[in-house]
C-alpha cells in the first residue's frame, strides 16, 4: 500500500475515441450485417397512392414466386398489429390509431400494404411486382390550412376533422408574465411575419434495418434504433408480448438525428412475421424507401407577432403554429412543437408571451423528431424577428439583442415561459464571437461593396440562441402529458482485477458515449481511462434506460454515472477503513486511493479494494462482498446551453447563388468533458442547420407523391458545399447537475439556420428583400431580388403551404 | 449464374454470381466483407466505395461480373498486420468519424484522392470527396484528416 502518483484529470481532455477502431477497420455490427441460420428476408410493398381505399389485394401469384415463404397483407394482421404508440396524450388529442400495415385504406404514399418473406433478399424484392392491389383513389390532403376548413376532405374517415389538437400557453394565464393582449394593445411597434419551416428528412446514413429472432415466448430484436429500451416496452405493449420476453439490441447504429426515435411499423411487422413463421427475419430498407417512409421532420407554418417599444425594448411575442403530422400521430410527433413551446422567448426578456400550436393530419409521411425537435423552429422564429425589428427601428441587430437579453448577473433567471435558466454569459460569448469573426471589418467591407454596387453582395447574420437540453425532469414531462419520465440509469461493476464495467441506459449512435463516459467514470473512481468499459444498447445487459435524444445523454445519463460512482466509493470507503484500521470519517479519497487524513503514506487504491472485495476474505462484518452500484437519476431541471453564431455570406445577385464565406460560433455547453467530441457535435449540427437554410426540402406534388425520394433530389450538402467552421467555447457551469454539463448534440442545428437566413436577408435589404423562404436556393434568392412581388416570388418553387409571407409593420403592408 | 474469379483484400475467390448482382452485394453477402456498406441506391452517397484495380469505384454501380479478374481492396484490407494505414490513423486522430457508417467509403475516397494528388489544397479535398456524403461530421474533421494523411505521406 503506497501512495499513488497524482493523476491528471480525464474530464476536459481531448481523448481520441474508443469507438473508432472497429469503425475504421470495417469490423462493424450494423444490424444489416447480422445473418442468422435459416433467416428469411423481408420486402415491403408500399402504396404508390397518397390516399385511397384498398378494394383488394391479390397475393396468389406472389406466393408461387421462387423462394417466397410467405406473403402477408393488412387482413392477416388487422387484429394482431395493434396501434403504433403515441407517447403524448393531452386531453382531447384526436388519435384514430396508427396501423403498421394498411388494412382497408392508405393515407400516405409509402404506407405498407403487403409484406413478402423469402429465402433471399433478391427473391423477396422480385416477388413484390406479383402482388396485385386495387386502389380506389381518395383526394389527397396536402395543405394544412385548407385541411382544417369546414367541409375539407378528411384523411381519416373516423375523425370529425383533420385537426388533431390545439395546445396553448399564455403568460397572463400561467402567471409567468403579463397577458399577451396587453402587450399587443400597448405596442408602439408591431412586427408580423409568417415563416415556413419546410419539411425535412433526417437522412441518417445507415438505412433502417431490423432482425427479429423468435425465442421461446418472445423475441430478440436487433434494430437500428435510438431507443432500444423504449422500443422494448412499447413493442411488448403494442403486440401483447410480455415485456420480459422481449430483448432489444441496438448494435452499431449509423446515425439517428431523431429519425430513429420510433416504434417502426417494420419492427412490428417483422416481429409478427418471425413469430408466425417461427423463423428469424431481416428487413433492411433502401435509401429511397427510407426517404419515403421513415418519419420526416419540421413542417410547420409559423405566424409570429412581436411587439416592442420604439426604443427597441421587446414587450410581447405571440406565436401560432400549424404543425403537419402527416397521416398519423407517431411516437412523439404531435409533441414536437410543444418541445419548442418554452423556447420562443429565447434569451430575451419579453413581458408577455403566447404560444398556440395546432396539429393537423395530411396525407403525407408522418413527422416526428428531427435534430432539435421544436427548438430549431423556435430559435429561427425569434432570431429572424429580432432582425426584422432591428431593421424596422434602424438599429444594429446586435445592439437590439444586447438591449433585451438576460444579463449574466441575472442568472438564475425565470423566463416569461416559466423556465428557470441555470447559467450563461451571452455578453462574453458574443464578444468572443465578434472578435473571431472580424465583424467590424466585415461591416466596413459590406458598406464598401454596397456603395460600388458589387454584383456579389456581402451579408452578415446573427443568431444568439439558447435551448433546453437534458430531457427531462420526469415531473415536467408528466405535467405536459407525456407517457414516460425523463430519468436515466447507470450501473458500475467493479471487476476483480480492478477493471470497471459501466452500464448506461443511454444508447449512442455516433455521439462518443464510450469515450466521454469513460472519462467521467475514470475521474470519479480514480482509475485509468483504458480500464473502463462502457456497455450500452442491449436490454439484457442494460436492463433500464430511456435512451438518447434531446441532448440528454450527458446531462442526464452522465449525471447518473456520478451518482452510481458515489455509491461505489461509499462502499469502497468501508473496505478501506477496515484495511487501514481507521474510522471512515478519517479517510480521504483522492486520485483513486483512500488514505488517512494527515498520513498520506498509507493508502489503499480502488484496485486493491476491488480485489479484496472479490476475495471476500477480509471485509467489515456484515458487508456483502460487492462494490457494485446502480443509480437512477431524475434531473431537477433542464440545462440551457447557449451561444453566439455569426455567418457571413456572399450572395451573387445575378445568379442568386449563396456561398458561406465564414461561419463563427462560440458555444457555452457548460463544463466540457471532451473538447474533441464537442467540436465534432457542433460541426455536424451546423451542417444540418445550414442544410435547412440552403439545401434541403421534402417536396410533394399535388397528387401527394414525394418528389424528393432519392439523394439525387433530396440534396444533403457535400464537403464542397460547406466551409470550415470556426468554433470556440465559453464556459459557465450548469448549476443543476454534478458535472456542470449542459449538452451539445443539437446546438449547431438549432443555432445555425437563422444565422444563415439573417445573413442572406442582410445582404439583400438594399433590394427591398425582407425574407427568403427556405431552402434559399439560387432560384428563390434570384426571384426575391428580381421579382416584382418580392415576398411572394421568394416562395416560388415550394409546395403548397398556404399563402405568401405577410410583411406587415405598424399595421400596414410595407 | 456466371463464374467470376477475383482477389478481395489479397485473397483469391472463385464464385458463381447472378449476372445482375452488384459488386457491393457480392462483397457483403458472398465474400462476407460487411465492412463495406450500402447507403443509397443512386450512387450519391459513396458509402460503398472500394478500390478496383487501382481505381476508386462505388461498388453499388459496378456489377460483380465486371470485377471478374480484378483486384478489389475494401476498408478491411487497409490495415497491414494490425497497423492502421495513414488514412485510418488520420481519421482516428482527427475525430473524422462519428457514427462511422460513411467512414469506409470516405476513407477509400480520401485514399484515392491522395493517390492522384498527394498534396491537395482544402478546396481540392472538398471537391475530391464530394461524391461521399457524411451526415455527422460537417466534413471539417474529414478534411483535416485528409490533410493529416497527406502530410504523413498516405500516397506513399
Amino acid at each position: 500500500m503506497t501512495a499513488v502518483e497524482q493523476r491528471a484529470a480525464e474530464i476536459g481532455q481531448a481523448r481520441k475515441r474508443k469507438e473508432d477502431h472497429h469503425l475504421i477497420t470495417g469490423r462493424t455490427t450494423w444490424t444489416d450485417n447480422t445473418t442468422l441460420p435459416g433467416m428469411l428476408h423481408i420486402a415491403m410493398l408500399r402504396s404508390p397512392m397518397a390516399h385511397a381505399r384498398i378494394s383488394s389485394v391479390d397475393a396468389t401469384e406472389a406466393k408461387s414466386r421462387p423462394g417466397v415463404v410467405g406473403v402477408f397483407t393488412g387482413q392477416d394482421f388487422k387484429d394482431a398489429q395493434g396501434s403504433l404508440p403515441c407517447a403524448w396524450a393531452p386531453d382531447g388529442l384526436v388519435n384514430p390509431g396508427t396501423p403498421s400495415i394498411a388494412v382497408d385504406q392508405v393515407n400516405f404514399a409509402g404506407e405498407i400494404v403487403a409484406v413478402i418473406a423469402a429465402r433471399s433478399k433478391a427473391e423477396a424484392q422480385d416477388a413484390l411486382e406479383a402482388i396485385e392491389v386495387d386502389y380506389d383513389p381518395l383526394p389527397a390532403v396536402l395543405n394544412m390550412e385548407d385541411a382544417v376548413k369546414d367541409g375539407a376532405d378528411r384523411v381519416h374517415p373516423a375523425t370529425e376533422s383533420n385537426k388533431i389538437y390545439t395546445w396553448e400557453f399564455e403568460s397572463g394565464a400561467a402567471g409567468t408574465g403579463i397577458p399577451i393582449q396587453e402587450a399587443i394593445d400597448t405596442a408602439e411597434v408591431t412586427i408580423q411575419r409568417r415563416f415556413i419551416q419546410q419539411r425535412l428528412i433526417p437522412a441518417f446514413m445507415e438505412p433502417r434495418s431490423t432482425v427479429v429472432q423468435p425465442i421461446g415466448e418472445g423475441v430478440t430484436m436487433w434494430s437500428s434504433t435510438q431507443i432500444p429500451h423504449i422500443l422494448r416496452t412499447l413493442l411488448a405493449a403494442t403486440l401483447g408480448i410480455a415485456e420480459h420476453h422481449v430483448r432489444v439490441i441496438a448494435p452499431d447504429v449509423g446515425g439517428g438525428f431523431g429519425g430513429k426515435i420510433a416504434v417502426m411499423p417494420e419492427e412490428v411487422l417483422c416481429t409478427l412475421i418471425a413469430r408466425t413463421l417461427n423463423k428469424p427475419v431481416k428487413w433492411t430498407e433502401s435509401r429511397s424507401e427510407s426517404l419515403l417512409s421513415a418519419h420526416h421532420g419540421r413542417d410547420q407554418i409559423q405566424d409570429i407577432t412581436l411587439t416592442a417599444k420604439r426604443d427597441g425594448t421587446v414587450t410581447g411575442l405571440d406565436v401560432h403554429l400549424w404543425a403537419d403530422m402527416g397521416a398519423y400521430n407517431r411516437l412523439f410527433g404531435p409533441s414536437v412543437p410543444v418541445l419548442g413551446a418554452f423556447m420562443y422567448n429565447a434569451i430575451y426578456k419579453f413581458a408577455a408571451y403566447r404560444f398556440v400550436s395546432e396539429g393537423v393530419f395530411t396525407t403525407k409521411t408522418p413527422t416526428d423528431a428531427y435534430r432539435g425537435a421544436g427548438r430549431p423552429e423556435a430559435t429561427f422564429a425569434v432570431e429572424r424577428m429580432m432582425d426584422e425589428l432591428a431593421n424596422e427601428l434602424d438599429m444594429d441587430p446586435m445592439d437590439l439583442r444586447r438591449k433585451n437579453w438576460i444579463a449574466h448577473e441575472e442568472f438564475p433567471f425565470t423566463t416569461v415561459a416559466g423556465l428557470t435558466y441555470d447559467s450563461g454569459n451571452y455578453e462574453a460569448a458574443t464578444d468572443k464571437a465578434l472578435e473571431l469573426m472580424g465583424w467590424d471589418d466585415l461591416r466596413r467591407e459590406q458598406a464598401e461593396r454596397r456603395n460600388r454596387n458589387d454584383p456579389v453582395q456581402l451579408g452578415l447574420g446573427i443568431s444568439t440562441f439558447t435551448e433546453m437540453c437534458g430531457l427531462a425532469p420526469s415531473r415536467v414531462l408528466g405535467s405536459l402529458a407525456f407517457g414516460a419520465g425523463g430519468w436515466e440509469h447507470a450501473s458500475i461493476r467493479m471487476l476483480a482485477t480492478g477493471k470497471v464495467e459501466v452500464v448506461t441506459g443511454s444508447s449512442p449512435h455516433g455521439q462518443g458515449h464510450e469515450t466521454a463516459f469513460s472519462q467521467i467514470v475514470a475521474d470519479q473512481l480514480g482509475v485509468a481511462f483504458d480500464d473502463v468499459e462502457i456497455l450500452h444498447g442491449d436490454t439484457q445487459s442494460s436492463p433500464k434506460g430511456l435512451d438518447s435524444y434531446g441532448s440528454r445523454s450527458l446531462a442526464v445519463g452522465g449525471a447518473a454515472l456520478v451518482k452510481a460512482a458515489e455509491k461505489v466509493i461509499d462502499k469502497a470507503r468501508q473496505v478501506a477503513a477496515h484495511l487501514l484500521e481507521a474510522s471512515e470519517d478519517d479517510l480521504e479519497f483522492q486520485n483513486g486511493s483512500f488514505s488517512v487524513k494527515g498520513s498520506p503514506g498509507s493508502s489503499v487504491s480502488m484496485g486493491d479494494i476491488a480485489f479484496t472485495t472479490f476475495l471476500g476474505h477480509n471485509l467489515p462484518d456484515g458487508m456483502e462482498p460487492s462494490l457494485d452500484a446502480d443509480a437512477t437519476y431524475d434531473p431537477i431541471n433542464f440545462s440551457f446551453p447557449h451561444g453566439t453564431h455569426l455567418c457571413a455570406v456572399d450572395v451573387d445577385t445575378e445568379t442568386g447563388f449563396t456561398k458561406i464565406r465564414k461561419y463563427v460560433c462560440v458555444d457555452d455547453v457548460g463544463v466540457p468533458i471532451n473538447p474533441l467530441i464537442i467540436e465534432g457535435q457542433v460541426h455536424g449540427g451546423l451542417a444540418q442547420g445550414i442544410a435547412q437554410a440552403l439545401y434541403e426540402e421534402a417536396v410533394y406534388d399535388d397528387a401527394g407523391n414525394l418528389t424528393t425520394g432519392t439523394f439525387v433530389d433530396y440534396t444533403l450538402p457535400s464537403a464542397a458545399d460547406l466551409p470550415t467552421f470556426t468554433t470556440a467555447r465559453n464556459e459557465t457551469a450548469s448549476t443543476y447537475n454534478d458535472l456542470g454539463v449542459k449538452g451539445v448534440g443539437e446546438a449547431g442545428t438549432i443555432a445555425s439556420t437563422p444565422a444563415v437566413i439573417n445573413a442572406i436577408v442582410d445582404a439583400l435589404r438594399p433590394f427591398g428583400v425582407n425574407d427568403v423562404q427556405m431552402p434559399a436556393t439560387p432560384e428563390r434568392v434570384w426571384r426575391a431580388i428580381h421579382g416584382a412581388e418580392k415576398s411572394d416570388r421568394a416562395q416560388y418553387g415550394t409546395n403548397a403551404y398556404g399563402g405568401p409571407s405577410t410583411n406587415t409593420v405598424d399595421g400596414g403592408p410595407s | 449464374m456466371t463464374k467470376i474469379n477475383l482477389k478481395v483484400d489479397g485473397v483469391a475467390y472463385s464464385d458463381d454470381v447472378e449476372p445482375r448482382t452488384l459488386l457491393v452485394h457480392y462483397l457483403r453477402e458472398q465474400v462476407g466483407k460487411i465492412g463495406t456498406v450500402v447507403g443509397c441506391d443512386t450512387s450519391n452517397c459513396g458509402a460503398c466505395t472500394v478500390d478496383l484495380d487501382g481505381q476508386s469505384v462505388k461498388s453499388c454501380t459496378v456489377l460483380a461480373v465486371q470485377a471478374d479478374g480484378g483486384d478489389v481492396t475494401t476498408v478491411e484490407g487497409l490495415a497491414e498486420n494490425g497497423t492502421l494505414s495513414a488514412v485510418q490513423q488520420a481519421f482516428h486522430d482527427n475525430h473524422a468519424l462519428q457514427c462511422g457508417f460513411c467512414t469506409p467509403g470516405m476513407m477509400m475516397a480520401v485514399r484515392d484522392l491522395l493517390k492522384n494528388n498527394p498534396n491537395p489544397s482544402e478546396d481540392e479535398i472538398r471537391e475530391g470527396i464530394e461524391g461521399n456524403l457524411c451526415r455527422c461530421t460537417g466534413y471539417v474533421n474529414i478534411v483535416r484528416a485528409a490533410q493529416a494523411a497527406a502530410a504523413a505521406g498516405a500516397n506513399a
